[in-house]
């Protein structure tokens, strides 16, 4: 899932206090999962919000809501009403969220209330870790189902670096080296053989390095009269 | 030959190679690069120009190869994939043996986290395996990785680190094979304090045949001090310093003589170990060292050819 | 005339926490504040949301009483609870507030002396930093 945190408290408020008006919108999605965006944190950021108002003497009005999935605009239409009242919105999915809110009402201003970190998972309560990049090209069945280019620090493609020490990262201590762990589970595995021989330069046009990415499906796209019939513009 | 570089030169005669480290300067000052060339000339047969080493700002390991070029000591540049995407780095391959520089050492290179510019992005484009596998292309077809053919290869001599102390240990020995199949000419170790371990990966590297297919230069590091020993025992990821060696730099009357004493030991036993065909001395901030142990190692004079 | 003493909300456990309280009010002590007691079964049910909601419905400083960590009837909820004291005294750090509004306590029932200490700790927080809302009274 995508995984996020929110930013600090003061900058939020700091980026809000111009307007009178604030929504807060949440989404159930991923941000619900990480504890960052869901529900719950909506409210908590809104009560915390007021308190501060209340403090500094600050008349703002602030309310929270949440959607299903903020990166789906038949979810965000049912909600455009409290959007548009506002002065702002701030989004508490991840950029996702924040970019389907801004394209949708390309006038009114939608602010991001978290940092969106990475595809990761979570790996016990109150922990999440990054496994992917989406480079756009999966190899994970060569390595042991491990992505070394998520995990390692240098991404490398031919094994650990030499600052591998006690099958940690040198980056970080506390991170396993993804390479050490590629080795152990290719072994578990009886698979040593796959990285044995040179894996060549990765053709990185898949990714982001090749521009903004759109995926299209045709059979599933609306062809331009079920668009008229439906309304959808 | 492949580059007729003095290193290859040293190796194809069969004689036991030395190279040493030269850091090049934070700062735009060639002079420390002169003062270190004229200082070593002869004292090793190419010297190390580290590339941005630990991810610290330095001047340029291409124009470092230049400055000392011009004293008549030969480079090895170091070219890590850290700051380079593959057309920098063809780029530079290109420019580099346009220059003269013959030798190159492909290294992905340390991250950025550890140097002075945390806030980088790095690229990572290659590691240093794809960048030797590239870069061999490059030299034999002219080819580069996009498939692009040019005229005027690159004549260049192509080495490659490898690291015995690191983990996974097992695998230590594939990853060499990895570089030697990639094209890697000579490959220089990480610096050895735990001698039965690096015996270990050499028994592997031979029973694999691949000393015969590439040029092993052992690396060595001169302590100073107790102090530097705990340093790299603890806090250098990959590196293994065993105590009695900490032990051994603690107990010294004078700590320098001893961190050479230790250093031209552990070189006179290399130089007994089948499959090792040189040394390589890091004497970090230290350079001023490396012609006494040389010398005290007994690997004076270094080999000349008719060029 | 109305009520110009602190105002203090309190989350108690039912099991130490309340049992606790109702010792020192037995005692007869008086407090200089407005303390304004809410029993849940357990401190680790108080959420950062309830705390956060009390101050902003009114209350300057909020407390949280559970069971000895060691000796908690449910095992863990107090731990839990003061993990959810530390999140929301984080949130007010951050926004530039008082963090010292919010406080975890633990007390065994019997520690009669506990509760008043804690009323008085709390009344001295809002002495220092003023009510959220207004002027020092
Ligand atoms: S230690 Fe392992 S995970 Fe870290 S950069 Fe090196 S190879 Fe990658």
């Amino acid at each position: 899932m995508i995984v996020a945190k929110r930013k600090p408290l003061n900058e939020i408020a700091e980026m809000l206090a111009p307007y009178k008006k604030v929504t807060v919108i949440g989404c159930r999605s991923c941000v619900a999962i990480c504890l960052a965006g869901g529900e719950k944190e909506v409210k908590m950021l809104v009560s915390a919000l007021k308190v501060k108002n209340k403090r500094d003497g600050r008349k703002q009005h602030i309310e929270g809501t949440v959607v299903e999935r903020q990166c789906e605009k038949e979810w965000v239409q049912e909600i455009e009403a409290q959007i548009l009242d506002s002065d702002v919105t701030l989004s508490m999915a991840c950029s996702l969220g924040a970019q389907t809110i801004g394209d949708m009402y390309p006038k009114h201003l939608t602010f991001p209330g978290l940092n969106t970190g990475m595809f990761g998972v979570p790996e016990e309560q109150g922990v999440w870790s990054e496994k992917c990049v989406g480079c756009g090209n999966c190899i994970i069945h060569t390595t042991g189902g491990i992505c070394p280019i998520a995990r390692c620090a240098k991404s490398m493609l031919n094994g650990p670096c030499g600052g591998s020490a006690n099958r940690k990262c040198e980056v970080n201590l506390e991170v396993d080296c993804a390479w050490a762990a590629i080795y152990d589970r290719l072994k578990l595995q009886n698979r040593l053989d796959l990285i044995e021989s040179v894996t060549p330069a990765k053709d990185w046009s898949t990714s982001h390095s090749g521009g903004r990415r759109v995926f299209e499906r045709e059979d599933a796209k609306l062809t331009p009269h079920q668009k008229k019939g439906k309304g959808v513009t | 030959m492949k580059a007729g570089s003095n290193l290859e030169k040293v190796f194809e005669s069969g004689q036991f190679a030395v190279t040493a480290e030269i850091g090049p300067p934070q700062s735009a000052n060639p002079e420390p690069l002169t003062h270190h060339a004229k200082m070593l000339k002869g004292y090793a047969d190419a010297f190390n120009l580290t590339d941005n080493q630990t991810a610290v700002v330095r001047l340029s390991s291409i124009a470092s190869a230049v400055i000392i070029m011009r004293e008549g000591v030969e480079p090895v540049i170091q070219m890590t994939c850290r700051d380079r995407n593959r057309i920098a780095l063809q780029s530079d391959l290109l420019g580099a043996a346009a220059l003269g520089v013959k030798n190159v050492l492909c290294l992905t290179g340390d991250h950025q986290t550890f140097g002075n510019e945390k806030g980088a992005k790095n690229v990572f484009d290659f590691d240093s395996i794809v960048e030797l596998q590239v870069f061999d292309q490059l030299r034999t077809q002219g080819k580069q990785v996009g498939g692009e053919v040019l005229k005027d290869p690159p004549k260049t001599y192509l080495g490659c680190a490898e690291n015995p102390f690191a983990t996974p240990y097992e695998y230590r020995a594939s990853r060499l094979a990895k570089k030697v199949a990639a094209g890697a000419d000579f490959c220089q170790t990480q610096a050895i304090f735990d001698m039965d371990m690096f015996e270990k990966w050499m028994d592997e590297v031979r029973a694999r045949g691949l000393d015969k297919k590439i040029h092993i230069l052992a690396g060595v590091i001169p302590m100073k001090s107790a102090g530097a020993a705990r340093y790299m025992k603890n806090k250098v990821p990959g590196m293994i310093v065993p105590d009695h060696i900490v032990d051994r730099m603690k107990s010294a009357k004078d700590a320098k003589g001893e961190g050479i004493k230790l250093c031209v030991e552990q070189i006179e036993h290399l130089k007994t170990v089948k499959g090792v065909h040189g040394v390589h001395i890091m004497a970090v901030a230290w350079e001023d060292i490396v012609p006494r142990i040389v010398e005290m190692a007994g690997l004076l004079p270094r080999p000349k050819f008719e060029s | 005339m109305p009520d110009t003493r602190p105002k203090i909300v309190g989350f108690c456990c039912e099991r130490h926490g309340m049992d606790a309280a109702v010792l020192a009010a037995r005692s007869g002590k008086q407090f200089e504040a407005s303390v304004r007691l809410v029993q849940v079964p357990c401190t680790g049910r108080v959420d950062g949301m309830h705390i956060l909601r009390a101050l902003e419905d009114g209350a300057d400083a909020v407390f949280v009483l559970g069971c000895l960590e060691k000796n908690c009837y449910y095992d863990t909820g107090s731990i839990e609870g003061r993990k959810r004291v530390g999140y929301v005294k984080q949130m007010l750090s951050e926004l530039g507030l008082e963090k010292e509004r919010v406080e975890m306590f633990n007390a065994a029932s019997s520690n009669s002396w506990v509760f008043p200490e804690i009323v008085a700790k709390m009344v001295e927080v809002v002495k220092k930093f003023g009510p959220i809302g207004g002027e020092k009274r």
